[in-house]
């Protein structure tokens, strides 16, 4: 099955994911989704930032690359979806690189409700610099410049991108696959502004850090943590504590 | 290929007439912010661009102007944006991405009196060495400096062909005065287009031609692109560890202009056969070193103007040959001197600066007192 996917790839690479890291399984859905689509990915543009989420589509992916400077991915596709609507664009980059330096961008994209596709994976901090806090790092968690823990609240970007005005706003973690390539195939089809933020672990500087053990140790701990939206309806704040609400929060609709 | 406007005498602004001449050398794309004194440009071309077809965006900042035009040019457009001193300085990481990734893009600075905020409404000539070396690391770009409405004009047109032409950032470097000058202009009924070289299948980050400049596909084309500022070889792999391939591409994005210099230059001179004493002078300061000039000739006095239309690639070379020929060199800025340092580089003759960085345009009389000390 997964050899089908080899046709979607640059040939003669490797890639630069630690060992452990969700960036792959990641790379793997979102081709999973452009082929159960039949999309000829010839039609697609795939814009990236900078950070270890930004290597997914460049150079992996066999199509139109456009690597970017840090944090402003959204203006450079904004340009090339603007000038030529044909190309069906899809922005793939980090927490630190979209929320953080490119925050400013993302509401405006959101805002604006150009027909991009953004998907911004949060691994929690900044992974390729050597693992430093970002608006996404959760309260009271170690990073190489939080050594005492995080002061600071976290962004719930959902809940942001979808008051800025975005068409989809979704959040899946990779240990959520099926739901995931789902919520993929929705976010390239809607027209608009469409967004999901992708949990991923990041085992050698967050996980390493934060005592969370192993990658398999990891993807348990993320399995543990979310809990799809429905399920989460029923239940107090209290059996809500420390839980992460994933699936969609704006379905297109509006 | 056609005017856009018909053919015949505009009374414009410099700021209307850069819209017009970017409308002119078919801009399809132009994303900006609103900055004094660029703001005319904004607003016409948004509202020129629904007569003709071009797309229009008011981004969110300079950044966002820039970084929209870069992805603009890659989908196929003759892209611009327009801004001034705080924004252009915003925007100098986007003029290094350009630079490495051999974006065509063209950036007009209307320069106002700084640093900081500085005089909104004031001219000045501040953003010379800006242009040049305002991203980090080694780079070129190409710098034109107009003196009049009508030039404002003609070369805007001509910085989207050379920047197609050379794939390389081209900034406008006008300022405030002709920015907001009102003046007659003529519009031709021809103008020429230069559009970029495609090659299917070729290198798009690497040439063996000796112009050095390669042929560059766009979005959507099914070359599969990779377009990256990290250091890439010829056909766009990031190589970022390989001392090879970063000295072979450094080295090309600069031979490319550097190589090419004596056909990207452009210049006006007068009164230069017997001059003793050669006034160097650009943009609107060239205006009045033009009047003093020929008020001196009538005096009998042997002064001559060189004006430089091109600001960056600087050229050397006829500095050098007036240097040789003249006893003195007049450069008069609306800066702390940033040309006239360059002048000295290469001429052999003493160069003096004068120097006025008081946000207001630089008096004929301020010129004609310097050149009788000079004579």
């Amino acid at each position: 099955m997964t050899r089908d996917l080899e046709q979607y790839l640059r040939p003669g690479l490797v890639t630069a994911f630690c060992p452990g890291c969700g960036d792959g399984i990641l790379l793997g859905l979102i081709l999973r989704a452009i082929d159960e689509l039949k999309i000829n990915i010839d039609d697609m543009l795939f814009v990236s930032g900078i950070g270890c989420a930004g290597w997914i589509p460049s150079p992996n992916f066999n199509a139109d690359t456009l690597h970017t400077l840090h944090g402003r991915t959204i203006p450079f596709a904004t340009g090339a979806k603007m000038f030529n609507p044909k190309l069906q664009v899809m922005i793939i980059s980090g927490d630190g690189d979209l929320a953080d330096i490119g925050g400013n961008h993302l509401i405006h994209g959101a805002r604006r409700n150009i027909d991009l596709t953004v998907i911004l994976v949060n691994n929690f901090l900044y992974g390729m610099t050597g693992g430093q806090v970002a608006c996404t790092t959760p309260m009271g968690a170690f990073t190489m410049t939080t050594t005492e823990g995080n002061p600071y609240r976290p962004f719930d970007l959902p809940k942001l991108v979808d008051a800025a005005g975005a068409t989809y706003v979704a959040r899946y973690s990779v240990t959520q696959p099926l739901a995931l390539i789902s919520s993929i195939k929705k976010a390239v089809q809607i027209k608009g502004f469409s967004f999901i933020e992708v949990l991923s672990p990041c085992p050698i500087q967050f996980g390493r850090r934060n005592q969370l053990g192993t990658p398999i140790d990891m993807i348990k701990f993320l399995m543990d943590k979310c809990i799809m939206k429905e399920e989460a309806e029923g239940l107090s704040p209290e059996e809500l504590e420390g839980k992460i609400i994933t699936g969609e929060f704006s379905d297109g609709r509006n | 290929m056609k005017s856009i406007l018909s053919p015949g005498s505009y009374y414009f602004s410099g700021d209307e007439a850069i819209a017009e001449g970017a409308i002119a050398a078919r801009c399809g794309y132009f994303a900006g912010y609103p900055i004094t004194p660029a703001s005319e440009i904004v607003e016409r071309i948004s509202i020129r661009f629904k007569e003709t077809g071009g797309v229009f965006i008011q981004m969110e900042d300079e950044i966002a102007s820039i970084c929209s035009i870069i992805g603009a040019s890659w989908a196929g457009a003759r892209a611009m944006t327009a801004t001034s001193g705080p924004g252009f300085s915003l925007m100098q990481e986007g003029v290094g991405h350009a630079v490495m990734t051999e974006t065509p893009i063209v950036i007009i600075d209307v320069q106002r009196a700084g640093p900081g905020l500085g005089q909104a409404t004031r001219p000045a000539s501040g953003d010379i060495m800006q242009a040049r070396w305002g991203s980090h690391s080694d780079r070129q770009i190409i710098a034109l400096c107009p003196w009049s409405v009508q030039e404002a004009y003609d070369q805007t047109i001509d910085a989207f062909n050379l920047a197609e032409k050379y794939r390389v950032p081209v900034i406008l470097l006008t300022d405030e005065a002709v920015g907001h000058l009102r003046e007659k202009m003529d519009i031709r009924e021809d103008v020429d287009i230069f559009n970029r070289t495609k090659k299917p299948g070729a290198a798009p980050f690497g040439t063996e031609e000796d112009d050095g400049v390669p042929p560059m596909p766009t979005f959507g084309e099914r070359e599969k692109l990779l377009v990256t500022s990290s250091t890439h070889n010829d056909y766009g792999i990031r190589k970022t560890d390989d001392p090879l391939v970063q000295a072979k591409l450094v080295s090309r994005l600069y031979s490319k202009i550097m190589n090419n210099r004596e056909k990207i230059i452009d210049y006006d001179s007068c009164y230069m056969e017997d001059a003793e004493v050669v006034v160097v002078c650009y943009g609107f300061t060239a205006r009045s070193a033009l009047f003093a000039i020929e008020k001196l000739r009538g005096e009998g006095k042997k002064v001559g103007m060189f004006r430089l239309k091109t600001m960056w690639p600087f050229p050397d070379r006829l500095i050098r040959d007036i240097g040789s020929r003249a006893k003195k060199i007049l450069v008069p800025e609306m800066n702390k001197g940033q040309v006239v340092e360059e002048v000295m580089k290469y001429a052999s003759c003493d160069a003096i600066l004068y120097s006025q960085t008081n946000g207001e345009d630089i008096h004929p009389n301020a010129i004609i007192e310097q050149l009788r000390r000079l004579v």
